[in-house]
């Protein structure tokens, strides 16, 4: 059972925004609810308020547009896994997709409640911290827009502000020579460790590359360390590299010991997702 | 019928209407109440189970507009006007669906404790997917566990319902 608690319904993003000014932290936004729900019935955060934002209009769909991809907040995984933008534009990103956690979560389970909630253990932000993607936040007055990388900021933490909301998520479309990979690795119901690569491949040389980590420590990190053992080179002197760059990644991904594995098997498992990753984009 | 239900006097009552296996329901329900709740407690259907909680196992599988969500971790009100499916709404008439004859037919369950969920899961997959590869059920049902089996009759099942449900069609 859940403790009692207000519904609110608001229409437009600017009566959201205002809600979550008025109420502060006795009001939490809802969508799917599939973390926050159970976050509620464990006990650890109750609400007077939830906010269903599920009416607001223009925040479910999925679209290239000039340029750029740009994902609705309220789109849900299982939208998102049978979105042909994704699969055309997107592969890496539509395959994460499809392997959020099951069936079930994948239907309720929005992309944008899945960045806000900032669980660790998720595998959306890692990929989109590598795809150098921006995410939109907007209240009453105003949007602005926030990189994927100073999204995050701890454990269940992001740089949203109280009363602003999460609406899209904008990347660019891949030009062409443009490669990405997600890989992730767990055995509990949560991934223990997710790690994404990205980068051009043209002519055999590497640029723009970006490699994230996540799941292993509070938030996902990009680490340029990592990518400057990569960057300019060709791509076997590259692969050389890729253990050096595995060890880096892992010390960067400030994992700590706990039910999902040592510090050291984390670190370790950093190391051996990131040249797999980096394999399957490189081809 | 189900349990009376006490409600605080100055509870906010949402109104729900919605299809429950093939019939209008029109019953009243606070916000925090979860839907597993409202359909085992308040309507006394009781096939749906909790087990986990905390959606991971899919015991307490329903189908809302034929896809399958988690009972227990959905807020009852959002099924309004939409239709839910339970395990007792899938026999028609007496005549029991294809999956729940092969199910019985390969012995496709033990205890039983997971098999409503099982089932509904394995026919929102079908209806998606009327030839799933093995590799296909096995990552849609993925959410979906039994500690009885091993799962290899329910993936037996699944496949006979599913070649029956083709030859039907």
């Amino acid at each position: 059972m859940l403790r009692r608690f207000r519904l609110e319904e608001p229409e437009t993003i600017a009566e959201a925004s205002e809600l979550l000014s008025r109420f502060g932290e006795s009001a939490k936004v809802y969508a799917g609810g599939t973390e926050l729900l159970l976050a509620m019935k464990e006990g650890l955060v109750q609400y007077e308020r939830l906010i269903n934002i599920k009416k607001l209009q223009n925040l479910r769909e999925a679209k290239a547009d000039d340029g750029m991809i740009s994902i609705g907040a309220l789109c849900t995984h299982h939208e998102l896994e049978t979105s042909p933008v994704l699969r055309h534009k997107l592969p890496a990103l539509h395959r994460l997709e499809q392997n959020v956690a099951n069936v079930r979560v994948r239907q309720a389970g929005t992309l944008g409640g899945n960045l806000c909630f900032a669980e660790p253990h998720a595998d959306p932000g890692t990929l989109l911290t590598a795809l150098g993607a921006t995410m939109v936040a907007e209240k009453a007055s105003g949007r602005r827009e926030i990189s994927a990388e100073d999204f995050f900021v701890d454990a269940y933490e992001t740089s949203l502000q109280g009363d602003e909301l999460l609406t899209e998520i904008r990347i660019a479309a891949p030009e062409e020579h443009f490669r990405s990979a997600y890989l992730k690795f767990g055995y509990l119901e949560r991934p223990s460790v997710g790690v994404a690569v990205a980068f051009k491949l043209n002519g055999g040389g590497l640029t723009d590359v970006k490699i994230a980590v996540g799941c292993a420590g509070p938030s996902p990190r990009r680490v340029r360390e990592a990518e400057a053992l990569l960057n300019g080179k060709s791509k076997e002197e590259a692969q050389r590299s890729l253990a050096q760059a595995g060890q880096v990644a892992g010390r960067a991904s400030q994992a700590i010991s706990d039910l999902h594995g040592s510090q050291d098997y984390k670190e370790h498992i950093v190391g051996v997702l990131l040249k797999r990753a980096f394999q399957s984009a490189a081809g | 019928m189900g349990k009376a239900m006490r409600r605080h006097s100055a509870a906010q009552l949402i109104p729900l209407s919605f299809t429950l296996n093939g019939r209008l329901q029109e019953i009243e329900v606070e916000p925090h109440e979860l839907l597993l709740d409202v359909v085992r407690d308040q309507l006394g259907l009781t096939g749906v189970k909790r087990s986990c909680d905390v959606q991971v196992c899919g015991a307490c599988t329903l189908l809302v507009d034929g896809r399958p969500v988690s009972a227990c971790t959905t807020l009852a009100f959002e099924v309004r006007d939409r239709s839910v499916l339970t395990i007792e709404g899938l026999a028609e008439d007496g005549k029991l669906h294809p999956l729940q004859e092969a199910f019985i037919e390969h012995g496709g369950f033990q205890c039983g404790f997971c098999t409503p969920g099982m089932i509904l899961a394995a026919k929102a997959l079908l209806d998606e997917n009327p030839a799933p590869s093995e590799a296909e059920l096995k990552h849609f049902m993925h959410g979906n566990i039994c500690r009885c089996t091993g799962y290899k009759k329910i993936i037996e099942s699944i496949m006979a319902a599913a070649k029956e449900m083709r030859s039907e069609a």
